[in-house]
């Protein structure tokens, strides 16, 4: 009977020089491609003002994603409307990437491994912990927009010793934020990924089914999870206090 | 001699053994709270749904993001557990 292999870390396709391409690497880059090409298509014919089915699918989701940002940010939805877009579609499709057919199973042989060639693009610990500084990156660049330097003084208030301590302790939860986001994203899609590769393995007819639904409804509630938490944060950055 | 090599064997398979053991514990002990936590998180959104029906889009909303809280805390013993078992 053939062996359940399952690697936590993506495995590499090809090295150049120090650096290896993973598999997750390869998934990202076509959802980043895609993206690009869709945004750009899109672009273009709505400049022409043309109404094809295509256009109207894309204004859909792009207006109930809107709606979504505007129920949070009344009043800041078109600055920040941009940011959890992008973050929204591309962990969408980086996790429903490792569902598709031919993800995991058309690989290389390597001495005897099989390494597969696609993998969920968020399936690697490296991409979500990217994703979630970015996306704290921005939250920082966001406060500072909106409030000045004065945003940072969040950080360091020097005026009594209570609010020292409290001040170390907002700094020391803007880090764990950081391993929050990474964490959720990655925990979620590589439990999914595990799940259906010990399911398959047990009993590969029909029973995968449910699982696969499970993973793009699970899929789909992380993405927005993320986009939604960074809008909080996000939001709670720019209103001043006082 | 033998007797040895059959020691050191027998504590090889109790090493693998127990190890597996400890995967399982980490994620069964590291579900409870978040089982708890999400159970009551829903409930409470639920009874101020039926008290007040009109907010309940966002109470809806408020409630999606205190659940990913809660159910982060499980996917990280998950992690661990992962890690345990195929590092």
């Amino acid at each position: 009977m053939t062996e359940l292999h399952i690697s936590i870390s993506a495995q590499p396709i090809f090295t150049l020089g120090g650096f290896e391409f993973t598999n997750s690497m390869l998934v990202s880059l076509i959802v980043s491609f895609i993206l690009i090409l869709v945004g750009y298509r899109f672009s273009k014919l709505i400049k022409r003002r043309k109404k094809t089915g295509f256009v109207l699918f894309i204004q859909t989701i792009l207006e109930s994603l809107y709606e979504f940002v505007s129920s949070i940010t009344p009043h800041q939805a078109g600055k920040f409307f941009p940011l959890i877009a992008s973050i929204f579609l591309f962990v969408l499709l980086s996790n429903w990437a490792g569902l598709l057919p031919g993800a995991e199973t058309i690989g290389l042989l390597k001495d005897g491994y099989h390494i597969p060639l696609f993998r969920g693009g968020t399936a690697d610990l490296n991409s979500t912990l990217g994703i979630a500084l970015f996306a704290v990156f921005m939250i920082q660049v966001e406060g500072y927009r909106s409030l000045g330097a004065k945003y940072f003084k969040k950080f360091f208030d020097l005026s009594n010793p209570m609010n020292l301590f409290v001040s170390f302790l907002e700094l020391i939860s803007e880090i764990s934020k950081i391993m929050s986001f990474a964490f959720r994203l990655f925990g979620n899609i590589f439990a999914g990924e595990v799940l259906l590769a010990v399911i398959a393995f047990l009993f590969p007819l029909f029973l995968p089914l449910p699982f696969i639904g499970m993973e793009i409804f699970v899929g789909f509630i992380q993405a927005l999870v993320f986009a939604t938490l960074t809008l909080v944060f996000i939001n709670i950055a720019t209103t001043s206090h006082h | 001699m033998a007797a040895e090599i059959a020691a050191e064997a027998a504590n090889q398979a109790i090493q693998v053994a127990s190890s597996n053991v400890i995967a399982g514990l980490t994620i069964a002990i590291g579900g409870i709270g978040p089982a708890i936590a999400i159970g009551l998180i829903v409930s409470k959104a639920l009874e101020s749904i039926g008290r007040n029906p009109e907010a309940s889009s966002k109470i809806q909303t408020v409630m999606i993001l205190g659940v990913a809280f809660a159910e982060a805390i499980a996917i990280y013993s998950l992690v661990v557990a992962l890690i345990l078992k195929f590092v």
